[in-house]
């Protein structure tokens, strides 16, 4: 399999999104006539991942982690504060409004909530057809026709055309929101939790539902997801954030079956296994071995030192406060950013 | 706290220069750019019979020429300090607060203002403190009793209150308990020092139909914000620990409903000059709405700059209390 | 401990009875389990029609087990918890049916009286911590009040009790936290304290709505493990409810699959997991991506979306997404399937035979192992 490089001199050939030292600082100001800068907000700091062609990359990580914003930069929704991303071979990051107009048909972005991200008050043809509109799209068959079409691929009814949103359960909501962004053949979508607001049948329906369309329209995903299961299924390649940064990324099969940073090793030990409870001889629940992290991830706003992952982490030692550890191919395609990986045969 | 405090005063003061700028700009430089000359600005202040030399004499004393912003250093400086006048030999001393001299009675402006300040601060207190519990002790039992005659009843009332100008119902008021009943005859403000039972028997009537327009207000918000507010998470927090009802009520809803409350009642509270301007008219009460009548009526560009001073202090000064107390009431806000 | 769950109520069964016969009567409460429901009813009228957001559910929780319910959203699993506690208090809402706490009816009780266990027996902690903490009071205060309104102490006393609370559900530093608001705290913490207030008095049942929802992965691991904890030091019962088979996996001894406010299948957390006979359950267990399994290509979803409970449909309200219903000759559009009995505290709710539903789950996990084949990796 391919190996992706985060260097962007050295951009292969499949990748079709290549993003490196992306960083999103947001000033936290106080007062209304006489703003003071009180702090940063470093939400996004130095992140690096290749995007293959026609593949899913998952990005994982627990809340406020930096995961919308790392997606809305990508889809450039926001300025990055630094780093590069480029798209198909072009720099894309500080294209102006003007310039943007092609890229926005090639990279679309899904939203998480499937009740706020459509407006109430229009038509499902009117939602599915907008992006027709702004693009001053002419299709052959008319736009009402390619709108049910579109809407025939998402599996919803052609009938469905002149129905609002709130006529529609969640699934098929979010089902809308798809057929919204396909409307222009993107290449690129970027979902944002697009099934975990969804409940479990139904997040099944969605998920193959993007399967599908990608295997039959050829297309690339970056999938954002908090929950690891609904990643492994989807992904090919995974990256794991944490507070801002980058902590590993590999391919599915290495990250999930020899995971090396302590924070990946933790985050899979917590997903609640559904296997039935198991109970001693006296009784009480069978615990399996458990790496159980202490506290809540710190605040971005004055992360901790170094390795952010320090004050969490059962193995940090001195120079996990002072020496940020940089991101290393422990293995081939597998990236960790830590001073002691797990998983990781001692240095001979 | 502390800090918060600070930077709340220091904002209050900015904010009353702002003010005072734009009040000064609008009575002084707005006549100019509506073509008034000097001249014919100063011949408001010379009384009946003005010659060409008085209305120049008096041009050059109250330095009418002078530059606009010379003139917003003065006007600022008399309010702070005083100023001193020259009217022919004399030298009249106008102590801060000092807005000038009345056109029409010659009298300095502040101290007429003073001595109508009772009334009006008589008929406010009295109001707000009639409004904010009728209103809210109305709101409430409406939201518990959602549905009922009762909360039909309060909210149909409360829609007239809110549509019905005051100088209306206050006039029906009069004609039926002062001239017909003779419950409260001849309206009239007397001193709550002099006598208190006959200053709260007088003030009654302009109290509660001063008190109606706000209550009716006051009723629908704490209905509104009532209903919201039971169906939040903390309230079946609250009844799932097992609290009477009663408990629930006040001390857990009616503590939320209450917050904005306050804010509203304070900003109402600094801007009722506008009610009691309708109400002292209807009444014939001497206070400062009428004050603001009369000036306004004889175009006495003094007392009308001044009265307006004062209003946009107490507005001002309003807003600071009800950021003060948001901040006592919502520990969110402090930190 | 075994001798309790044998003892479950078995009014609804009217399939073959494999344990030994107990009573058959609803009309008493057994004394062995602390909790016992039966046929729970409840309904609230609205503009749209009447929402039968409880349709019949039936099932008992003894001191020291925890029983789960799982279900989609709107299935009726927080209306069931919440008329437990008696906390629907809106006009619109009608309970029927039997709930007894310790022996003691609560449905016919008076208001005053349930209002009395609520917060001392019975206690609830809810899904959004930040939501269902008052912002204006300290969480000492707020734990404090639960603890003031059921025990004649002081309020130094009840202070010097949230503190000791906070340090029982793992606040570092309680005696300086217990002053702080709850905006203060993180997501972990909040609910923490929520589990601190549902303790304070000691309660012998605990429900717990969606506990975890609102947390982080790793978050959630540590509340999990606490309420598994406190449970073994108070010993209580405990109801949890969530959406999420993982969560209930961790703690559930029982669990109840609900599904359009009925009762689908009940049984032990091995029952459902390695034998559930239920359609709908095994459309959960399908659709649903298992870190613990070797990774399929593709999940298995439950087709259409869960009905509307002001027209649920006729006879079994799963019938217009399952894929059996076919097979029963149109019983299952006309006649409602009861529980029924299909192995020692084993309940099902469907028209298929014990001998379809094996044969039927068998295959579907035949059919899932060769995909496992054929995915690439873990
Ligand atoms: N406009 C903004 N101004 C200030 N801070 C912001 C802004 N947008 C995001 N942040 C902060 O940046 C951090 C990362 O936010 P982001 O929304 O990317 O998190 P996330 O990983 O998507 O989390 P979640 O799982 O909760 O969606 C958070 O701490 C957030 O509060
Ligand atoms: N107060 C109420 N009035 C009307 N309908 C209600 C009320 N409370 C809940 N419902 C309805 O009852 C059904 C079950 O809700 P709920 O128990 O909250 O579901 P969940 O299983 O997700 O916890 C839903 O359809 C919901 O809309
Ligand atoms: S660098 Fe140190 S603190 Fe950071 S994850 Fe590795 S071992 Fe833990
Ligand atoms: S009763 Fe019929 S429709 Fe219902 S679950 Fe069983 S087979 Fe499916
Ligand atoms: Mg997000
Ligand atoms: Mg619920």
């Amino acid at each position: 399999m391919q190996v992706t490089q985060p260097d962007p001199a050295r951009v292969s050939s499949t990748a079709l999104m290549s993003v490196s030292g992306l960083t999103k600082h947001f000033p936290v100001t106080r007062g209304v006539i006489f703003q003071r800068r009180v702090g940063l907000v470093r939400s996004v700091d130095d992140v690096s991942f290749d995007v293959a062609r026609g593949e899913t990359l998952g990005i994982v990580g627990e809340s406020g982690c930096g995961k919308t914003t790392t997606a809305r930069m990508l889809v450039r929704l926001i300025e990055p504060t630094a780093g590069q991303i480029m798209f198909d071979g072009r720099d894309i990051t500080h294209l102006r409004a003007g310039a943007m107009r092609p890229l926005r048909r090639e990279v679309q972005m899904i939203f998480q909530d499937p009740y706020s991200s459509l407006n109430p008050r229009h038509t499902v043809g009117a939602i599915v057809g907008a992006p027709f509109r702004l693009q001053k799209v002419k299709t052959e068959k008319g736009t009402k026709q390619s709108v049910q079409e579109l809407l025939e691929l998402v599996g919803l009814s052609p009938e469905h055309y002149n129905r609002y949103p709130h006529e529609f359960s969640g699934g098929q909501r979010q089902r809308i929101g798809i057929a919204r962004t396909l409307a222009l053949r993107p290449k690129l979508i970027v979902a944002d939790e697009p099934v975990s607001a969804l409940d479990v049948s139904i997040q099944a329906q969605v998920i193959n539902l993007l399967a599908d369309l990608q295997a039959e329209l050829g297309l690339t995903y970056v999938i954002i997801a908090h929950d690891l299961s609904v990643i492994r299924h989807v992904c090919d390649e995974v990256a794991v954030m944490y507070l801002g940064n980058l902590v590993e990324r590999a391919r599915r099969a290495d990250l999930y079956e020899r995971p090396r940073h302590p924070y990946t090793v933790a985050l899979l030990s917590a997903v609640p296994r559904p296997e039935p409870l198991q109970r001693t001889q006296d009784g009480r629940r069978d615990r399996r071995e458990r790496i159980r992290l202490t506290g809540d991830v710190p605040s971005p706003l004055n992360p901790p030192s170094a390795c952010r992952f320090h004050t969490r982490c059962w193995k940090a030692q001195e120079v996990c406060r002072t020496v940020p550890p940089p991101l290393a191919e422990l293995a081939p395609g597998h990236y960790v950013a830590c001073h002691f990986p797990e998983n990781t045969p001692a240095p001979s | 706290m502390i800090a918060f405090l600070i930077r709340r005063l220091l904002a209050t003061i900015v904010l009353l220069i702002v003010v005072s700028a734009i009040t000064f700009g609008i009575f002084f430089l707005l006549p100019r750019l509506a073509g008034q000359t000097t001249y014919g600005l100063a011949t408001q202040y010379v009384g009946r019979n003005p010659t060409p030399a008085t209305i120049h004499q008096i041009e050059q004393q109250l330095g009418l020429n002078a530059p606009v912003i010379e003139q917003y250093g003065r006007f600022l400086r008399a309010i702070v300090f005083g100023e001193h006048y020259r009217s022919g030999p004399v030298v009249a001393y106008c102590p801060p607060p000092c807005f000038g001299y009345s056109f029409k009675s010659e009298l300095p402006v502040w101290p007429q203002m003073v001595s109508d300040m009772p009334v009006t601060a008589s008929l406010a207190i009295g109001a707000a403190a009639l409004w904010l519990i009728g209103g809210v002790a109305v709101g409430i039992l409406s939201a518990l009793r959602r549905g009922s005659i009762w909360d039909r009843l309060s909210m149909g009332v409360a829609l007239a209150g809110v549509s019905l100008p005051p100088f209306f119902t206050g006039l029906i008021a009069l004609e039926l308990f002062s001239y017909k009943w003779s419950i409260f005859p001849n309206v009239q403000y007397v001193g709550i020092t002099q006598n208190p039972l006959l200053w709260a028997k007088n003030l009654v009537l302009p109290w509660t139909v001063l008190a109606f327009l706000y209550a009716a207000l006051y009723a629908r918000l704490t209905r509104s914000g009532m209903l919201e507010t039971m169906t939040e998470d903390y309230i079946r927090t609250a009844r799932a620990k097992g609290l009477p009802e009663r408990t629930v009520i006040i001390r857990h809803a009616l503590r939320a409903v209450l917050t904005p409350i306050i804010t509203i009642f304070g900003m109402d509270l600094g801007l009722l000059l506008g009610g009691a301007i309708l109400i002292e008219y209807t009444f014939s009460l001497h206070g400062l709405g009428l004050f603001t009548i009369e000036a306004i009526n004889n175009q006495d560009l003094p007392e009308i700059l001044g009265v307006t001073m004062l209003a946009a202090f107490f507005i001002v000064f309003a807003n600071l209390i009800v950021d003060i107390l948001y901040s006592v009431a919502d520990p969110r806000v402090r930190t | 401990m075994m001798a309790g769950r044998r003892d479950r109520a078995k009014s609804l069964v009217t399939g073959p009875e494999p344990g030994p016969e107990t009573s058959t009567d609803a009309s008493g409460p057994r004394r062995s389990s602390l909790l016992e429901v039966s046929d729970l009813r409840i309904q609230f009228s609205t503009d749209d029609g009447v929402v039968k957001a409880v349709d019949g559910v039936s099932f008992t929780v003894d001191r020291g087990r925890t029983l789960g319910i799982v279900g989609e959203s709107g299935s009726g699993k927080s209306v069931t918890s919440l008329g437990i506690m008696g906390l629907h208090s809106g006009g619109n809402a009608r309970i029927s049916g039997k709930i007894w706490l310790d022996g003691e009816e609560l449905v016919d009780a008076s208001p005053t009286r349930v209002r009395q266990l609520r917060g001392s027996k019975m206690a609830m902690i809810f899904q959004d911590p930040l939501s269902a903490l008052h912002p204006y009071y300290t969480v000492g205060y707020q734990i404090a009040e639960a603890y003031l309104i059921h025990n004649k102490v002081g309020k130094k006393a009840a202070r010097a009790h949230a503190i000791e609370m906070l340090e029982r559900v793992g606040i570092p530093n309680p005696q300086a936290r217990v002053d702080d608001y709850p905006h203060q705290f993180s997501g972990g913490m909040r609910q923490r304290t929520m589990i601190a207030m549902a303790l304070s008095c000691d309660p012998e049942l605990l429900i717990a709505d969606e506990p975890t929802t609102a947390l982080d992965v790793t978050v959630q691991a540590q509340i999990l493990d606490l309420i598994s904890e406190l449970q073994e030091e108070f010993h209580s019962a405990v109801i949890i409810i969530t959406h999420d088979l993982g969560v209930v996996a961790e703690l559930a001894d029982d669990i109840m699959v609900m599904y359009a406010g009925k009762m689908a299948e009940y049984g032990t957390s091995e029952d459902i997991f390695n034998r559930p006979g239920h359609p709908y359950a095994w459309g959960l267990l399908g659709s649903m991506p298992r870190l613990d399994q070797a990774r399929t290509d593709r999940l298995i979803p439950i087709p259409g979306t869960p009905p509307s409970l002001i027209n649920v449909p006729s006879g079994c309200p799963f019938h217009p997404r399952c894929s059996y219903a076919a097979t029963t000759n149109g019983r299952c559009v006309s006649e409602v399937p009861l529980p029924r009995s299909v192995g020692l505290d084993h309940e099902v709710a469907c028209h298929l035979s014990i001998d379809e539903q094996r044969q039927n789950w068998a295959d579907l996990v035949a059919q899932a192992a060769p995909a496992a084949s054929h995915g690439e990796d873990t």
